[in-house]
């Protein structure tokens, strides 16, 4: 390490085997009251469905569960423990208020199909957020069923085709940027589009020329992520979406990069038809490890009758409702009304930062990410000069002269005290960095960061295999992913 | 704002280093037309105990403090309080998707052990990282066995939850995959005979329930055979997970599609939930969704990483299986900590009391009114059959802060006046004999040919 580093040191760290390795006969970590009503005859009741055995289930007391994922947990990194700069994932503080009011009875308790008459309290809830989330993006309607982002595109382009569908040609192809995530084109072909690439120009924008070539009526819709997966805002954006609309096309808008517009810019107000939201990354719901997420889908008011039901409606008597007689719509796209519990914390964070913290919050992303640019540039190559908004992207260029590309800077940085940037995305730039500071960074915080790339940066001229070999401070260094997919062991099983 | 770790001075100082004079000069790049001049229309900027009120509000507007009767795919069980305390943990709750496996080997190895027990519970023998719920499981393990076969028509049970049955409308309508239903007989199990006539050479999967939407428990095994003998995979969705701990688990199926909200995770108005597939070995390479396996680190030490990617959306694009990306991790951490309390003895006590329960309630309901399909075992749910509307009955219940069960007029009016009740551990002999006495009312008055007293029928 050329400098010592100031965020981290390394710090004790328990083994702990797997739970089934602690399981032994008779130990429990559970009590049932006793039973109120008569015991039951397992035998006669169930005849050969009954199951007679649990197989290599675990048995162990209450302390060691707890002993065990808390030891589990200090093997993760995790925003808590400082800056997750994840190029679009958003990975920014999860406040602890929007935990406890999701966890209030009668909400954590309540059930999908209990009578509407006392279901006012949720309902009331996706009302306001479905609200808040108009809004701010400017447009007129939305659904929340989604389950995650990728949820939201497939729900977004099922609208799309329901809607070229009921003007009689459902149309057969989707464009799609190089510099979009896989789940764009994975989404297309979910609901039976081609996928047709859309090359980016030398600034790293859309090329308006191309795609006024590549545009006709075969084509139902262009994916677009704006600002894109480099961090630029399309500033042709209202050509864009000319070129769509001429030819009867629409605008979806894949908002994962919504942290940087929130308060700021409307996409509803650049003429975006149809996009969808990540709660997860822009409205601060924890990622929790990969999830649960959600992904609200909003639409303009052309697209309404298209989407899931059930909606949310006002009655007459100022009572909310769900209503199901929607005979234009896609369908159900999961059962029951979507993440509920992700709505509860996504609507505290709105209330927590009201219109001006939302304003704020998009500022200080922005200011944050041309801070690191600005302390990095020169340092590692910047493919693409065009001004960044919420996240920035470098290449590994200079380093790829001693060996050493983007994945192995970013196993580097672990040892600094960081988790890594986003490794080798957008595709469009050969050996990616990717890095997404968010707001919720002190200066502090990072300068430190800008230390230990410049640091990582001077260890690849010095010593590249010191680089190569990284991390050298954690529990397990590098794993081998080959032999782990070549001979999947993918559960554990008792020794033989 | 409390949120933002920055001073006045600290934003004049990042401006200056960049070279920039406002922050305006920094969204100069979004056409001035655009640019957003007036603040947003959403409530004004809270106090954390204002939010912690106007929540608190919403919550006693929301059924809080009354017993429920209802089930059909959300239960209401008891959440041990560890699994709060635990998955509560910054490490777990704010981590990303475990890309960068050395600093994530907590998620990584919690993974690993939830698709071993889910494979110990349901008798298969790879079980993916999760999905998003029950519903979508189903969908996205149909769309499985059509590429497995190659073959494009579905046969579903319509005794699968409807909305699941809505649900998976939705992902077939535009991939060219006919769908059709095959019905249930008096017993309320699956119609063996309407089965083997609708299954055919295109016939990709069969999607059944089991226990199925009325609690019963299907023949797995003959419909395994019937589907099989065509050369069409059986698919299984579980919506009830708790049901294993008791019932024999599908194993003649080839794919399994299970909802685990049971383990531990709260009913919470319909989600987050966990879905998760659960397959054979041989299937693996057409799975969807996220797998942990086990592998070596340089030295030797044992460790987990994220595997067989190429699957996936982020390195097949627009071949992947399917475009799932963020899953359910840390819902799939509570049914994690949740199985690893019951354990394999506890699993089964808890289902043996819910199997009481419902015996209990279904014995007394039945002096009274209808109990449907009764020749056929069932779980924990059964359907009611009264002379009078269930609204109504259920309007009166409400009264007593019970609400009754699922009135199936909606999803099947062929059963009439049916309802689907559901009991759990928590469901105690004192709201089951309430529930009955206004049952037995309904049914007394509508022998005696008045209406009972209702004060307004809720829906």
């Amino acid at each position: 390490m050329k400098h010592m580093t100031r965020k981290a040191t390394r710090h004790v760290n328990q083994n702990e085997g797997l739970i089934f390795e602690k399981s032994s006969a008779g130990k429990a970590a559970w009590k049932l009251p006793p039973l109120d009503v008569p015991e039951v005859d397992t035998a006669k009741l169930l005849g050969a469905a009954e199951r007679k055995d649990l197989g290599n289930m675990p048995e162990v007391s209450e302390i060691e569960i707890i002993r065990h994922f808390t030891r589990l947990s200090t093997w993760n990194y995790a925003i808590d423990l400082g800056m997750y700069p994840l190029g679009s994932c958003t990975m920014k503080y999860n406040p602890r208020v929007n935990e406890v009011v999701a966890r209030l009875d009668g909400l954590a308790n309540g059930h999908p199909y209990q009578p509407e008459k006392i279901s006012q309290g949720a309902l009331r809830i996706l009302k306001t957020l479905s609200d808040c989330l108009i809004e701010i993006t400017g447009m007129d309607a939305i659904t929340l069923q989604p389950a995650a982002g990728a949820h939201g595109e497939l729900t977004g382009l099922l609208i799309v085709r329901a809607y070229h569908q009921a003007k009689g040609n459902p149309r057969k192809k989707v464009l799609i940027p190089d510099s979009a995530h896989g789940t764009n084109p994975a989404t297309a072909a979910m609901v039976g589009y081609s996928v047709e690439n859309l090359k980016s120009n030398p600034k790293g924008m859309v090329d308006v020329a191309a795609l006024a070539a590549q545009m006709d009526e075969d084509v139902a819709a262009l994916m677009l992520t704006n600002p894109n997966t480099l961090g630029v805002f399309e500033q042709e954006i209202n050509k864009i979406a000319e070129i769509m609309h001429a030819k009867g096309g629409l605008l979806y808008m894949d908002g994962a990069n919504m942290n940087a517009l929130v308060g700021k810019v409307r996409p509803g107000d650049f003429g975006v038809d149809v996009m969808h939201l990540n709660l997860h990354k822009t409205f601060s719901t924890p990622h929790g490890g990969g999830g649960p997420g959600s992904g609200p889908v909003a639409v303009k008011q052309t697209l309404e009758p298209f989407l899931p039901k059930p909606v949310v409606i006002t009655k007459p008597d100022g009572t909310l409702a769900f209503e199901y007689n929607r005979p234009m719509s896609v369908g159900r796209v999961r059962a029951f009304y979507g993440n509920f519990g992700m709505f509860v914390r996504a609507l505290a964070y709105i209330l927590a930062n009201g219109p001006d913290g939302l304003r704020q919050t998009t500022e200080d992303a922005v200011l944050n990410t041309n801070y690191i640019r600005k302390g990095l540039d020169g340092i590692y190559d910047l493919p693409y000069s065009t001004p960044t908004m919420h996240e920035v992207v470098f290449s590994d260029k200079l380093q790829q002269k001693k060996g050493v590309k983007t994945g192995d800077i970013a196993k580097r940085l672990i040892d600094y005290g960081f988790h890594p940037y986003t490794v080798s995305f957008p595709l469009i730039v050969h050996g990616a960095l990717m890095i997404e500071p968010t707001e919720s960074e002190s200066k502090e915080e990072m300068d430190l960061f800008i230390e230990a790339m410049k640091s990582i940066a001077e260890e690849v001229q010095e010593d590249p295999q010191m680089v190569l070999d990284a991390p050298h401070s954690t529990r397990v260094s590098r794993l081998d992913e080959v032999a782990a997919a070549r001979k999947p062991v993918l559960r554990w099983k008792p020794a033989s | 704002m409390r949120y933002l770790p920055k001073s006045p001075a600290d934003r004049e100082a990042l401006l200056k280093a960049i070279g920039a004079r406002s922050i305006d000069d920094l969204f100069a790049p979004i056409p001035a037309e655009y640019r957003l001049q007036r603040d947003l229309k959403v409530p004004r900027q809270m106090a954390e105990s204002e939010i912690v009120d106007w929540y608190r509000e919403r919550s006693r507007e929301n059924g809080d403090g009354y017993a429920t009767f209802l089930g059909a795919g959300a239960y209401y069980h008891y959440r041990p309080v560890i699994i709060d305390s635990l998955i509560s943990r910054g490490e777990f709750l704010t981590a990303y998707t475990p890309y960068q496996a050395e600093i994530s080997q907590g998620t990584l190895q919690s993974i690993f052990e939830f698709q071993t027990m889910i494979c110990e519970l349901t008798g298969m023998e790879v079980a993916n990282a999760s999905m998003y719920d029950g519903s979508t499981a189903a969908a996205e393990a149909v769309m499985m066995a059509v590429r497995l076969t190659g073959r494009r028509s579905v046969v579903i049970a319509h005794s699968l939850h409807p909305e699941y049955r809505e649900v998976l409308a939705t992902y077939a309508w535009h991939q060219g995959m006919p769908l059709s239903a095959a019905p249930f007989t008096s017993t309320g199990r699956i119609d063996l005979k309407a089965l083997e006539e609708s299954i055919n050479s295109d016939t990709a999967c069969v999607l059944i329930q089991s226990p199925n939407f009325f609690g019963t428990i299907e023949d797995v095994a003959a419909i395994a055979d019937i589907a099989h003998k065509r050369g069409a995979l059986l698919v299984v969705s579980i919506a009830e997970a708790v049901s294993l701990g008791i019932i024999e688990p599908p194993r003649q199926a080839d794919i399994i599609a299970m909802e685990a909200q049971s383990f531990g995770v709260p009913l919470g108005f319909g989600g987050p939930y966990c879905g998760v597939i659960a397959t054979r070995e041989q299937f693996v390479r057409q799975m969807p969704g996220r797998l942990v396996g086990q592998t070596t680190d340089k030295t030797g030490k044992r460790g987990f990483v994220l595997t067989l990617a190429t699957r996936e959306q982020h390195i097949r694009r627009e071949k992947a299986t399917s475009n799932i990306c963020t899953n359910q991790a840390l819902v799939a951490l509570m049914a994690n900590i949740f199985m690893t309390i019951y354990g394999k003895v506890g699993l089964r006590e808890l289902a043996k009391q819910n199997l009481a329960k419902a015996a209990y309630a279904a014995q007394q309901f039945g002096k009274h009114a209808k109990v449907l399909f009764p020749s056929a075992p069932r779980f924990n749910e059964f359907v009611v059959q009264t002379s009078e509307d269930p609204y109504a009955v259920n309007a009166r219940l409400l009264g007593h802060k019970i609400v009754g069960g699922l009135p199936l007029k909606k999803f099947y009016p062929e059963l009439g006046n049916a309802a689907l009740w559901c009991c759990t551990e928590m469901t105690t002999r004192t709201s089951i004999d309430t529930a009955v006495a206004m049952v037995a009312e309904g049914e007394r008055s509508v022998r005696a040919g008045k209406e009972p007293e209702t004060q307004g029928v809720a829906r």
